[in-house]
């Protein structure tokens, strides 16, 4: 037993570090109750958005398909206004990139700027786009990682709007 | 309808299309110069380490990154390009290098085709690009390869 525990430990060794956290919370977890400010400094509060069924999406400058979700998200929220929040994270490395998005677009939510503690509250964040869908009480409804048809978010809204 | 669906494919396309003009698109590196994940784990677990170059975003690298390799990014951008031009004149041509991103779908990827045609113009002929269909976390990091960040 000793002699296999031994040579597990060795061949985590020889392959390398420990494995970064790197998997997206997945449904039932807690999110985390951040508060960032806004691309305008004001403060936007997950903690705050209790209550409300929240879409949390972290997208970037550089990422194709998350612009290509973007107008999709603003209409989803026009869609189920008063029902669903969005938060929109930039993994841009500055703020100037995401203000340059900001102007392209009639945003209907506020973006905030995240970095790797915010994406690693998430459980990691190591790829874009990522979504993740929040129920009143908190908790992960769902998480989508890469290119995902806003159908298929629109869907999973709709359908957990639909269970209240 | 046809002609409406059109319009906004164009308008969504028009949105998308300054990121990925910048460096070309991944499907138009040669299947001959990518290196699968599971390979190149096979390849660091034996111990044959080749020089890794991460050409994305900085705040993916922190996250997350192969151990050893150094950041060099992001090449979808002209500055990013300079950037690895720099980092490529420490590099050692007669040893195998491996250049990947994972921020994105292999097929969205606006970094990798950028990368690997300018190292290729460098003269660089040991050059793989590593195949992220999806993203680093679920192509690599989730897999157990080996992983760390900061």
């Amino acid at each position: 037993m000793a002699k296999r525990a031994l040579l597990v430990i060795l061949a985590l060794s020889l392959f390398g570090a420990a494995p970064a956290q790197a998997v997206p919370l997945p449904p039932g977890s807690v999110a985390p109750s951040f508060v960032r400010p806004d691309l305008a400094g004001k403060p936007v509060s997950l903690k705050a958005l209790r209550g409300k069924f929240v879409l949390v999406d972290f997208w970037a400058s550089w990422c194709p398909p998350c612009l290509i979700e973007i107008p999709h998200l603003i209409a989803l929220k026009t869609q189920h206004a008063g029902k669903l929040e969005i938060v929109g994270v930039s993994m841009d490395d500055d703020a100037a990139s995401a203000k340059e998005v900001a102007a392209k677009h009639p945003f209907n939510y506020p973006l905030v700027m995240g970095d790797v503690a915010l994406g690693k509250s998430f459980g990691g964040v190591l790829g874009l786009p990522a979504l993740f869908l929040i129920g009143p009480d908190g908790k992960v409804i769902k998480n989508w990682r890469g290119e995902v048809p806003p159908d298929e978010i629109g869907k999973a809204v709709a359908a957990a709007l639909a269970k209240t | 309808m046809i002609r409406s669906l059109g319009a906004v494919f164009l308008l969504l396309l028009s949105f998308a299309a300054p990121v990925m003009a910048q460096s070309g698109s991944a499907p138009t590196i040669p299947q001959t110069a990518l290196i699968q994940p599971a390979d190149l784990a096979a390849q660091l677990q034996r111990g044959e380490t080749p020089q890794l170059v991460q050409v994305g975003f900085k705040v993916m690298y922190d996250e997350a990154h192969i151990p050893g390799s150094i950041y060099a990014g992001p090449t979808g951008k002209a500055e990013g390009v300079a950037s690895l031009k720099q980092a490529a004149t420490s590099f050692d041509k007669d040893k195998p290098l491996v250049i990947y991103c994972g921020c994105c779908p292999w097929t969205r990827c606006p970094n990798v085709a950028g990368a690997w045609k300018t190292l290729t113009e460098l003269g660089f002929k040991n050059l793989k690009v590593l195949y992220i269909a999806e993203n680093f976390g679920a192509d690599w990091a989730e897999k157990g390869y080996p992983t760390t960040h900061g």
